[in-house]
């Protein structure tokens, strides 16, 4: 099961707490992690990537191992430790604005 | 038993405020949607138990939110605002073209006959149209694609469309009002549209008196003679006797003619609100007092509403979507302010108390009589 973190407005808007846990079949990419969460949570589509153009939101960033992964293609794979389940995929509000 | 609930929308989340007839107490709920900007929220003429809000966020987008309930529990609806076609471009504030790019919803404007219609202005400026019950949106186009689109620029907010009014007589007749590209009509539900701009003057443009391109800040209509308009400029407040075919100024003795918001009495279609703001460099009401104007002969002749209202050290705003009317026997009168606080008048502006004093800075409110 992939782990995946949401920002506390959409955890509420989700209706979730804590982590989400997903199946993501075939390669984990980001894409797949986003396509998986939308399909549970289909109140989410629009508020991370662009509907259409698939593009990360400006003020969204994709965070996982320590590392900032937002500027990735969305079909590369991600770190194994993703991938295994032992570290979260984490989506993150930048820090903009107040 | 008669009450009344008002919707307010602000920077950081949605707030119900609800009273009876009397509307001396008042029970408040909110935040909803606490953190998000809340640009307006509107229930429907035919169920007011059936409320829209546009929910959006720098971070995560536009949403809209659905109560059937009065507001009491909300579900999102549909959020994806398409544009027809390809959108081409409008004027960047530097004169450049600009692709057209869907920023959020401003307003909401259920339908007067259905619950499950309602129409969307929003940011960069398009109609959309909801019929069933928010789940899909579809554009009219015929609005953003009139040949002077691709001259319109943005306000100082951004390019908004901003004011949606259904005409309660003539079916298909709407009015929208765009910054800064000016007022349209539409006689065919919103297939095709027309600026309705003669007779006004607009200095920071280079012809003062062209088609497009003016700062419509507000239009407001009373149900029972929608043929007369009244318009808040970005300067001047106007009037239409002939449903937007001409303006003629009614400033009259204002302390200033710029302002946000304009309003119509629910019972009296010559009595008018506006809220006289210094200048568009001073968003903040003259001499650092709130006062309301009130004219009872449809412009011209205006009189300031202090009781009740701070009379020093206020600098505060009034936004164009937040004053509203209710329908009671004596019409109350409500606004918000960037302040954080609503104000109500139970007798048409003649005394004001604040129902609240401290919500994040306000950026609608709408009222609605309940029976």
């Amino acid at each position: 099961m992939i782990r995946v973190v949401l920002p506390a407005h959409l955890k509420a808007l989700a209706h979730v707490d804590g982590e989400v846990e997903l199946p993501v079949g075939g390669p984990v990419t980001q894409r797949a992690i986003l396509d998986a969460l939308e399909a549970r949570y289909p109140m989410l589509c629009g508020t991370i990537r662009d509907r259409r153009s698939g593009k990360r939101r400006a003020f969204v960033r994709f965070f996982a191992c320590q590392q900032d992964l937002s500027h990735e293609a969305p079909d590369e794979p991600l770190p194994e430790a993703v991938a295994a389940g032992t570290e979260p995929y984490l989506i993150v509000g930048a820090m903009a604005g107040g | 038993m008669s009450g009344v609930r008002v919707l307010a929308g602000t920077r950081k989340g949605a707030f119900i405020l609800t009273s009876d007839g009397q509307r001396k107490e008042w029970d408040v709920s909110g935040p909803h949607f606490p953190g998000w900007e809340i640009y307006h929220v509107k229930g429907s003429p035919v169920d007011p138990d059936r409320l829209y809000a546009s929910q959006s966020s720098g971070w995560f987008g536009q949403l809209i939110q659905r109560s059937d309930d009065g507001g009491q529990t909300w579900g999102p609806v549909g959020n994806e605002f398409s544009y027809d076609g390809d959108p081409g471009t409008h004027q960047w504030y530097d004169g450049t073209p600009h692709p057209w790019e869907f920023a959020r919803v401003w307003h909401l404007e259920p339908s007067l006959t259905d619950p499950d219609t309602v129409y969307a202005g929003v940011e960069d400026a398009g109609l959309f149209r909801s019929s069933d019950g928010g789940r899909q949106w579809e554009e009219l186009p015929g609005l953003r694609t009139h040949r002077s689109g691709p001259s319109w620029q943005p306000g100082g907010g951004g390019m908004c469309l901003h004011t949606i009014i259904l005409d309660p007589h003539q079916p298909g007749r709407m009015f929208t009002a765009i910054s800064a590209a000016g007022a349209f009509r539409s006689d065919d539900e919103g297939e095709t549209w027309r600026p309705v701009n003669h007779g006004l003057r607009s200095e920071g443009i280079p012809d003062p008196g062209a088609e497009v391109g003016h700062c419509v800040h507000r239009l407001a209509m009373h149900p029972s003679r929608p043929g007369v308009l009244y318009m808040q400029k970005h300067w001047d407040v106007m009037r239409s006797d002939d449903a937007g075919e001409s303006w003629r100024e009614v400033s009259g003795n204002l302390p200033t003619d710029f302002g946000f918001p304009i309003d119509v009495h629910a019972h009296e279609p010559d009595t008018v609100y506006v809220v006289p703001i210094t200048s568009d460099s001073h968003h903040f009401p003259p001499d650092g007092k709130l006062r309301v104007y009130r004219s009872r002969s449809g412009g011209d002749e205006w009189e300031p509403l202090t009781r009740g209202l701070p009379q020093e050290h206020c600098y505060v705003n009034v936004l164009r979507d937040a004053m509203a009317v209710d329908s009671l026997d004596d019409c109350g009168i409500y606004f918000g302010t960037t302040g954080g606080q609503v104000y109500a008048s139970p007798d048409g502006g003649d005394s004001w108390a604040p129902i609240v004093r401290d919500l994040p800075a306000v950026l609608s409110v709408e009222v609605q009589t309940l029976s």
